[in-house]
């Protein structure tokens, strides 16, 4: 394998890490002045990364072409698929920002460059095949979330969310460090295929350690129950741009990189961590919808919303097969198309003057002020209810049928009956929004930017979406054959 | 009609009817929807007309491969054929009975009623599991939207639970479903009906499915969201779900629990007909101490679908035809009743039945309406009431004589509420002056009121038209559940019919073996 060879297969990290300094001499010269052209090259940058990681994704890639610098890394197709969703969250995270910004003049440049090193970051960890690449991959998109969710400087709830964040961040991340610690202590490799092959023949205690210790800091990333505490605190302190950028990468990236751990690094031993899986998803479902029922913040709610699905999708993981993977890859990608077409909905949620709007009592009534505003948002509530014939019911549909395909129907039955819970805090939304008496606070413009991005995402999750459902499932099961082909 | 889609067609015109009613102002939306919803009509009696009976058992089929997982399959028998003439028969009604008592937001009002009949004749038309899945479930956004905007004062508990209640019974059918599909390899639901399941797999499968439909149905203990969800929708609203919704749990039944699982349908035969016995009886007596018009008619309904019950789990043909004519039926006299009361609430706003009284006198042409519409819910011969009633307890009384008896006695409940009903609102005196200053039908309501009632009478005194489509398809599925069926509890004897008294000049021949056990 030579040196070339694993240059050209990282060349969307390189453009990341070059785009990234570059502009970071260029913020450092023209200060905030240039901080929307910063984000427009960023979204360049992105969208031009999409186009070299496409490709990948597009011909099926796997097996040893793909691994570069001797296993430490891998671009196949479902690294591809992940960094696409990726990438795309974060250009939208991007153009969504500077109305947000603007009116607090908090626009800096630093913004766009942050994304940029936390969608690097994020990078790495769907491609790493190794404990020290993926913790580099984990920390360096951690570092730039801490700052990005602390980015409102003046606002003491973004303060406190950075802080929080930082905190129990470090805390999941020392988790996660002694779990791999344990795991190369037992297995001397910190090879994913070499952890895989050393405790095929049978699971020491220490081994089995270092698998609980790793999912429990990966919870932590993915926030499951019972590590999801800090979610609703990050998600309503930070700026909603963040939020959003924070609901949708971060959450690809961490579930890409758990499905990587636990299928190639630790496949071999499916049943020791299959309990553990089972757990955390019902326990996020069941959580994620209680929690959410009693909540007046809208950004809050999401933050449940979002446990809820990390939920379901771990639906698709406790299955531990090439379906349930290939189901949780749509299930995300449909998840980030509803995340975002939300949280922009939230965002174009703002009072005569401007100032943003985050109560849900602030919203009673939309419908008759704003149609089309709440149109999309009761449709995105429905989908993520999982309610035909939005798209979002594929999600919930293709990871069901991977479990009972999987023998799991009891998890099957009890998980769907979950979210029938679920469904209350969605409906009470539309509830609001259709059923009140309005009292039309919402009266705030929107950017064009903002009002495009809501009618493309509004588009996906509608019924056309299912015209979708060949393509996207081709390709999921493109990246998730190449997941278990690395096994 | 060769390859023409004609059932897509008739699912897109309301669609296209639904979205442009967003668009548009209270006068052309209502215009729109009525000319959208007439258009399918006419689709509709085109396909009853080109329907062959006695061809073959699907016909008007369309397959088109465009979904994964599933497929874009449509095609209908004699039953579902019924069920979309229905609903596209109603529908019309439906948009003239909002036409003027719905103001605020009409647009929306008009479209989602277009929607909710794009999903009806979708469920019904639906040959691939899990797009009729999406069709059954996707219901329940407009339904929601309707109860909960343009309901009456309960109006947002009412849309909870009526959304709750029938999504946790969906979602178990769902997992059932695919675990079917995973299990057989095909979405296709013609060849899942003749597929035979383990029967220890039918018992899951066959509770998960009843679940969903016992709820839609909705049959006794699970009943509870229909009153409130009827007294707080609008009068279209309770027109539609009393007139269709409540078909697609009737439909399920007979589409799915009883040809995919026939042993688990036989197990728990008793617990349908327990559980139809005591809705027939329990709700009767509800509805008899009702004062509010609309949830008498609601329990009403709710006593009607256990005869509908009882029947299809008769496990024979007769019980079957009783049950499809009595959902149809129950479509036609429950929505011109759900009309009757909104003709009535449109010029009192009040549904309670103690405001009213001796309406005989100032609307004499509305008081003979209603009484048709009574006499067809007790089921007076010549209406479409005594067919299906008959039919019902006909099929009933071969498996059990004492479930007939019981469902005989909610027959009699029924004719005890509806005529204590008839007398209060339109005999006696004109207590209240409002009331009695209360104008007769106008030509608009004349027109919802006339269809209605000639289809009662048409069905209860030709129910040939009705059922002939639906013989063959009903005559399979009898030959499907035979091997299964509940054994009779009657046990007759063959009688020994008594020597004929025979007449002189037939002395001569007495001695003829004709009549060998008639010789003592």
């Amino acid at each position: 394998m030579d040196f070339s060879h694993s240059l050209k297969l990282i060349a969307p990290e390189e453009t990341l890490s070059i785009a990234g300094l570059v502009l970071l001499l260029v913020a450092a010269w023209a200060g905030d002045k240039a901080a929307r052209a910063i984000s427009i090259i960023a979204v360049a940058v992105l969208v031009g990364v999409s186009f070299l990681v496409a490709p990948a994704l597009c011909s099926g890639a796997m097996g040893p072409d793909t691994v570069a610098f001797l296993g430490q890394y891998r671009a196949d197709a479902f690294a591809s698929f992940a960094k696409l969703l990726i990438y795309l969250a974060a250009a939208t995270s991007l153009m969504i920002a500077p109305q947000f910004f603007d009116r607090f003049n908090a626009m800096r440049a630093e913004y766009p460059i942050l994304v940029l090193f936390a969608a690097l970051g994020m990078g790495i960890m769907v491609s790493a095949t190794d404990l020290i690449t993926l913790y580099i991959g984990l920390e360096l998109n951690s570092l730039a979330a801490y700052v990005l969710a602390a980015f409102l400087r003046p606002d003491a709830r973004s303060a406190e969310a950075g802080l929080k964040y930082f905190v129990l961040g470090a805390l999941a991340s020392g988790i996660l460090l002694f779990g791999m610690s344990l795991t190369y202590g037992f297995t001397g490799t910190t090879n994913f295929a070499g952890i895989n092959a050393a405790i095929s023949g049978g699971l020491s205690h220490g081994a089995l350690f270092g698998i609980v210790f790793m999912l429990a800091g990966l919870a932590f990333k993915i926030s499951a129950v019972p590590f999801h505490m800090w979610t609703p605190d990050v998600y309503e302190g930070a700026p909603t741009p963040v939020t959003t950028f924070f609901a949708t990468a971060p959450k690809v990236a961490a579930l890409a990189l758990t499905m990587r751990v636990a299928i190639d690094a630790f496949g071999s031993q499916s049943d020791a961590w299959r309990q553990i899986v089972i757990f955390a998803s019902l326990a996020s479902i069941v959580v994620g919808a209680l929690g959410a029922i009693g909540q007046a913040n809208i950004k809050r709610l999401m933050a449940y919303s979002s446990i809820n699905n990390v939920g379901f999708m771990l639906i698709g993981l406790a299955a531990a097969t090439m379906q349930g993977a290939s189901a949780m890859l749509v299930y995300l990608a449909i998840y980030v198309a509803m995340s975002l077409g939300g949280f922009i909905a939230i965002l174009m949620m703002k009072d005569g003057d401007g100032e943003p709007v985050e109560d849900i009592a602030q919203i009673a009534g939309l419908s008759r002020t704003r149609p089309g505003l709440s149109a999309a948002l009761a449709m995105i509530m429905f989908s993520l209810a999982g309610i035909p014939p939005l798209f979002g019911f594929w999600g919930k549909f293709v990871v069901f049928q991977a479990a009972v395909e999987a023998d799991l129907v009891a998890l099957a039955a009890i998980g769907i009956a979950a979210s029938v819970i679920g469904a209350f805090y969605y409906l009470k939304i539309v509830k609001v929004m259709y059923f009140d008496e309005p009292v039309d606070v919402i009266r705030g413009k929107s950017d064009w930017a903002h009002q495009f991005l809501l009618v493309v995402t509004a588009l996906f999750i509608s019924p056309l979406g299912y015209l979708l459902t060949k393509w996207l499932g081709g390709l999921a099961d493109a990246a998730a054959t190449a997941l278990f082909l690395a096994a | 009609m060769g390859g023409f889609p004609i059932l897509s067609l008739m699912l897109l015109v309301p669609l296209v009817g639904a979205i442009a009613c967003l668009f548009l102002d209270a006068r052309p939306a209502r215009t729109v929807a009525l000319v959208a919803t007439l258009i399918d009509f006419v689709l509709g009696v085109v396909l009853w007309a080109n329907y062959d009976i006695g061809g073959a058992q699907w016909q008007f089929t369309e397959r088109t491969e465009i979904f994964a997982g599933f497929s874009y399959a449509l095609g209908i028998d004699g039953i579902a054929l019924m069920l979309i003439m229905l609903s596209v028969f109603l529908m019309p009604i439906c948009i003239g009975a909002g036409w003027t008592s719905i103001n605020k937001r009409v647009g929306e009002y008009m479209a989602a009623f277009l929607l909710m009949e794009m999903l009806m004749i979708g469920v019904f038309a639906a040959q691939d599991l899990f797009l009729f899945y999406i069709f059954f479930e996707a219901g329940l956004i407009p339904m929601y939207l309707i109860i909960g905007i343009w309901g009456g004062d309960n109006r947002i508990y009412a849309s909870y639970k009526f959304f709750l209640y029938t999504l946790l019974g969906s979602v178990l059918m769902l997992i059932a479903m695919l675990w079917m599909v995973n299990e057989t390899g095909t979405t296709d639901i013609p060849t899942l009906m003749v597929t035979d399941f383990a029967p220890a797999a039918q018992t899951w499968l066959w509770l998960a499915f009843f679940a969903s439909f016992a709820v839609k149905m909705p049959m006794w203990p699970v009943h509870t969201w229909l009153p409130d969800a009827h007294v707080q929708a609008p009068t279209a609203g309770s027109v539609i779900l009393a007139g269709v919704l409540l078909k697609m749990g009737g439909y399920g039944f007979i589409r799915f629990s009883l040809p995919m699982f026939p042993e688990a349908s036989a197990q728990f035969a008793w617990l349908i007909y327990a559980l139809s016995m005591v809705a027939v009886v329990v709700t009767s007596l509800i509805a008899l101490v009702q004062n509010d018009m609309k949830k008498l008619i609601a329990y009403s309904s709710v006593a009607h679908m256990a005869i509908v019950t009882v029947g299809v789990f008769a496990f024979n043909t007769q019980g079957l035809e009783g049950s499809m004519i009595m959902m149809l039926s129950h479509g036609l006299v429950s929505g011109a009743l759900f009309l009757a009361v909104g003709v009535i609430y449109d010029r009192l706003h009040t549904r309670e039945i103690d405001r009213y009284g001796g309406l005989s006198i100032n609307m004499p042409h509305y008081a003979l309406f209603f009484l048709l519409f009574t006499m067809a819910s007790i089921g007076l011969p010549g209406t479409s009431g005594f067919v299906a009633e008959f039919l019902s307890l006909a099929g009933i009384y071969q498996v059990s004589t004492w479930v007939a008896l019981i469902c005989t006695t909610g027959i009699i409940l029924g004719a005890a509420y509806m005529l204590y009903l008839y007398r209060r609102v339109a005999f006696g005196e004109q207590k209240h002056a409002d009331a009695a200053a209360m104008g007769d039908l106008t030509l608009r309501e004349y027109l919802m009121m006339i269809p209605l009632a000639l289809a009662v009478l048409w069905m209860g005194i030709y129910p040939e038209s009705f059922l002939a489509p639906m013989r063959a398809d009903i005559q399979a599925l009898d030959a499907r559940i035979a091997r299964a069926a509940p054994e009779s509890d009657s046990k007759p004897t063959p009688g020994k019919p008594q020597a004929a008294v025979h007449t002189v000049s037939e002395v001569g021949h007495g001695a003829t073996p004709a009549a060998p056990e008639g010789v003592h």
